[in-house]
C-alpha cells in the first residue's frame, strides 16, 4: 500500500515500482468497482446466504441455528416439490421451444428479405417491453370467453381451453408468453449468421449438397456456439420465472403456476421464513449450476468453433 | 473474420444458391409476414383495447377500431393515481442507474480488455462464474444487509448495488474491446498517454455500438425492475411504473372484471411508451452492437 502511494513519482522516489507493478495497480484500480460487488454482493451475500439457511430466523425475535432442518424439512414439503415440478415443466417447455422458434425466424429473415429492418423490430420488441406491463396484458389476452387468443382459435374452429383458470393449460399458457418474448435468441441467432464464412457454401454447393445438407452441414454446425450461449441464457433465465406468476395467476389455480421463485417470495418476504428461503434458493442455484455443468461439459460434443474445423 | 460484411453482400455472393424460385420467396414471406402479424397482435390489441368504452370491450367478434375512440381512457387514470409521480420515480432510478453503469462496466471492461495486470485471468474465469449466480441467492442477505442500514423503503437498495457493474455487460463489452486494435493503444502509451488517457480518448469514442446495446439492455432492466421494488418499497409515494401498474390492476378489480380494461391498457401503453422510444434510439447502434459481439458469443 505505501508503494503503491508512492508510485505517483517512481522515477525518484526510494520505492521506486516496476513497470509490471504499475500495470498491476492500473489493472486492479479499473475492476476495482467489480472487485467491490463481488466481495459484497456475490461472494459475501453467498456465505451469508448459506449461513442463513441453517438458521430458523425472521431478523427479529428468533435468530436459532437448527443446521440442515431446513433443507430436510423442504424435502418434505410438497409445496416445494410442487414449485420444482412446475418449474422444471416452465424450462424445459419454454427454453427448446424457443430456441428453435427464434432459430427458424432467423434463418427466415437471413435469407435476403427486404425491411429486414421492420421484421427485426417486430420479433424483438415484445422481449425489450417484457415486465408488469406484459403480464397485465397477457392477463386478458387469454381470458377463455372474449380474450384475443380465443377469439382467434374459434376462427380457426377451435374451441380454445381455460388457459390461467385451468391447472392444465396455465403453465403451456407461460410458455406461450415466454416464446413470445424470446426476441433475443433471434438477435443473436442473425448476428452468427452473418459470421458464417460464403466460401464454406460455395465449396458445399460444387460439391452437389443441396440446401438441406448445407443448413444440417453448415449452417448448424457453425451456429452452434450461439446456440450454445443462448440455451445457457436461457435456462439460467428460465428457472428464476417470477413476475408472470406473482402478477397474472399469484401462483394458482391449485398451485399451478407456483414456480420456486414465487414460493420463495412467499416464504421469505411474507410470511418472513429467511432460514427456509434461503435454503430454496440453495436448492435452485444447484439446480441452475448442474444444468449449466451438464451443458459446458457437454458442449465439446456438439459446440464447433470455426478455427476447429479449419485446423 | 466476416465481421463488418454486410448482408446483402453475403448473399449477393452466393445468389445462385439461394431460395430463388418465385414460389419459394412467396412462401417466405407468407410465413414471416404471418408471424410478424401474430407476433404484434397482442401489442395492437392494446392499443385498440385502450381507446374501447366498457361495452365494446368483451364484444364477439372483436371491434378493431371502435366507432368512437374513448380517449378518455387516456386521461382520468392521472387523476385518480399518481402515475406522474410513479414516472417520475421511474425515470430516475433508470436513468442514473443505466448512466453510472455505463460508466462502470466500460472501466471495468477496459481493465480485462486492455490492462496486463497479474491474475487477469483467473479473475475474469471468476466473474463468469458469477453470471451463473441467480440474484435470489444473495437476495436475503442484501435484504438484511439494507434493514440493517435502516434503508428499506428507499431507492438505495435498488440503486446503488446497480452501479457496481455487472458481469454480463463487462463480458460483451470485454469482448468489443478485444476487437480494437492494440496499435493505437501501444503508440499511445510510448507518448505517455496514461491507462484513463486510452480509455477515454482511444476506446470510449470507438464502442459506440456496444454501448449502445447496453444502454437499451439496461435502461429496459430498470424500466421492468418489478422483483427489487416490490422487495424494498412500501410507501407508494416511492413506487416506480411497475409496482404502481400493479396497484392500479389490483384497484380495477384485477382478474375477470373487463368494465375498466380501457383506462388500464392505456395505462399499461402508457408504461412502455418511453421503453420503446429508448429502444427505436439506440436501435441502430443496438443492431450493430449485437452483431459485432454476438459473433465471438
Amino acid at each position: 500500500m505505501a508503494q503503491a502511494v508512492s508510485g505517483n513519482s517512481p522515477a525518484r522516489g526510494r520505492f521506486a515500482l516496476s513497470p509490471q507493478a504499475r500495470i498491476n495497480i492500473a489493472g486492479y484500480l479499473f475492476i476495482t468497482p467489480w472487485i467491490l460487488k463481488f466481495l459484497t454482493l456475490n461472494a459475501g451475500a453467498m456465505i451469508v446466504s448459506l449461513g442463513i439457511s441453517l438458521f430458523k430466523t425472521d431478523f427479529f425475535t428468533t435468530f436459532d441455528f437448527i443446521g440442515f432442518d431446513n433443507y430436510t424439512r423442504l424435502f418434505r414439503d410438497p409445496l416445494f416439490w410442487k414449485s420444482l415440478t412446475v418449474t422444471a415443466y416452465y424450462a424445459f417447455g419454454m427454453v427448446p421451444l424457443a430456441l428453435v422458434f427464434s432459430l427458424v425466424i432467423a434463418l427466415f429473415l437471413n435469407q435476403n428479405v427486404k425491411f429486414q429492418g421492420v421484421y427485426r423490430v417486430v420479433y424483438y420488441l415484445p422481449s425489450i417491453v417484457s415486465g408488469v406491463a406484459v403480464a397485465i396484458l397477457w392477463k386478458y389476452l387469454l381470458q377463455p370467453r372474449w380474450g384475443l387468443i380465443n377469439q382467434g382459435l374459434a376462427l380457426l374452429g377451435i374451441e380454445g381451453p381455460k388457459w390461467l383458470f385451468s391447472t392444465t393449460w396455465a403453465m403451456p399458457a407461460f410458455i406461450l408468453m415466454g416464446v413470445w418474448a424470446a426476441g433475443g435468441n433471434m438477435l443473436l441467432y442473425l448476428a452468427g449468421l452473418q459470421g458464417i464464412p460464403t466460401d464454406l457454401y460455395h465449396a458445399a454447393s460444387i460439391d452437389g449438397a443441396n440446401a438441406w445438407h448445407r443448413f444440417w452441414r453448415i449452417t448448424l454446425p457453425m451456429l452452434t456456439p450461439t446456440i450454445y450461449f443462448n440455451l445457457i441464457i436461457s435456462i439460467i433465465g428460465a428457472w428464476q420465472i417470477f413476475t408472470q406468476s406473482y402478477i397474472i395467476t399469484a401462483g394458482g389455480p391449485d398451485n399451478s403456476t407456483l414456480t420456486m421463485v414465487l414460493l420463495l417470495y412467499r416464504k421469505g418476504f411474507q410470511q418472513f421464513h429467511f432460514g427456509y428461503a434461503s435454503a430454496i434458493a440453495w436448492v435452485l442455484f444447484t439446480i441452475v449450476m448442474l444444468f449449466t455443468v451438464l451443458i459446458v461439459r457437454s458442449s465439446e460434443a456438439w459446440v464447433f468453433y470455426a478455427g476447429e474445423v479449419r485446423g | 473474420m466476416i465481421r463488418g460484411q454486410s448482408l446483402p453482400s453475403i448473399h449477393r455472393g452466393r445468389g445462385r444458391y439461394r431460395v430463388e424460385h418465385i414460389s419459394g420467396r412467396v412462401v417466405l414471406y407468407l410465413v414471416i409476414t404471418a408471424g410478424a402479424f401474430i407476433f404484434s397482435t397482442p401489442l395492437l390489441w392494446m392499443i385498440s383495447t385502450s381507446l374501447k368504452s366498457p361495452e365494446l370491450i368483451n364484444r364477439i367478434p372483436i371491434v378493431w377500431i371502435p366507432p368512437e375512440l374513448r380517449w378518455a381512457n387516456y386521461i382520468d387514470p392521472w387523476v385518480e393515481m399518481p402515475f406522474l409521480l410513479f414516472y417520475w420515480n421511474t425515470i430516475f432510478i433508470t436513468v442514473t442507474n443505466t448512466a453510472i453503469i455505463l460508466i462502470t462496466n466500460s472501466l471495468v471492461a477496459f481493465g480485462f480488455a486492455r490492462i496486463p495486470f497479474k491474475g487477469r485471468t483467473i479473475i475474469f474465469f471468476v466473474l463468469l462464474a458469477t453470471m451463473m449466480l441467480p440474484p435470489q441467492v444473495t437476495m436475503i442477505p442484501t435484504y438484511l444487509f439494507w434493514s440493517r442500514l435502516r434503508l428499506v423503503n428507499t431507492f438505495w437498495p435498488i440503486m446503488a448495488p446497480e452501479w457496481l457493474s455487472a458481469a454480463y455487460d463487462v463480458f460483451l463489452m470485454r469482448q468489443f474491446y478485444m476487437t480494437i486494435s492494440t496499435d493505437l493503444d501501444e503508440a499511445a502509451r510510448i507518448d505517455g498517454c496514461s491507462w484513463f488517457g486510452i480509455y477515454r480518448h482511444i476506446i470510449l469514442p470507438l464502442s459506440k455500438p456496444v454501448i449502445g446495446v447496453l444502454a437499451i439492455l439496461n435502461f429496459s432492466f430498470n424500466w421492468n425492475n418489478f422483483i427489487t421494488p416490490l422487495i424494498y418499497l412500501n410507501d407508494s409515494r416511492l413506487f416506480p411504473i411497475a409496482l404502481g401498474l400493479r396497484l392500479f390492476e389490483t384497484q380495477m378489480g384485477g382478474g375477470d372484471t373487463y368494465v375498466r380494461l380501457g383506462p388500464l391498457m392505456a395505462m399499461t401503453l402508457v408504461s412502455i411508451i418511453p421503453l420503446m422510444a429508448a429502444f427505436f434510439i439506440a436501435q441502430r447502434y443496438f443492431i450493430q452492437g449485437i452483431v459485432i459481439t454476438g459473433i465471438k458469443g
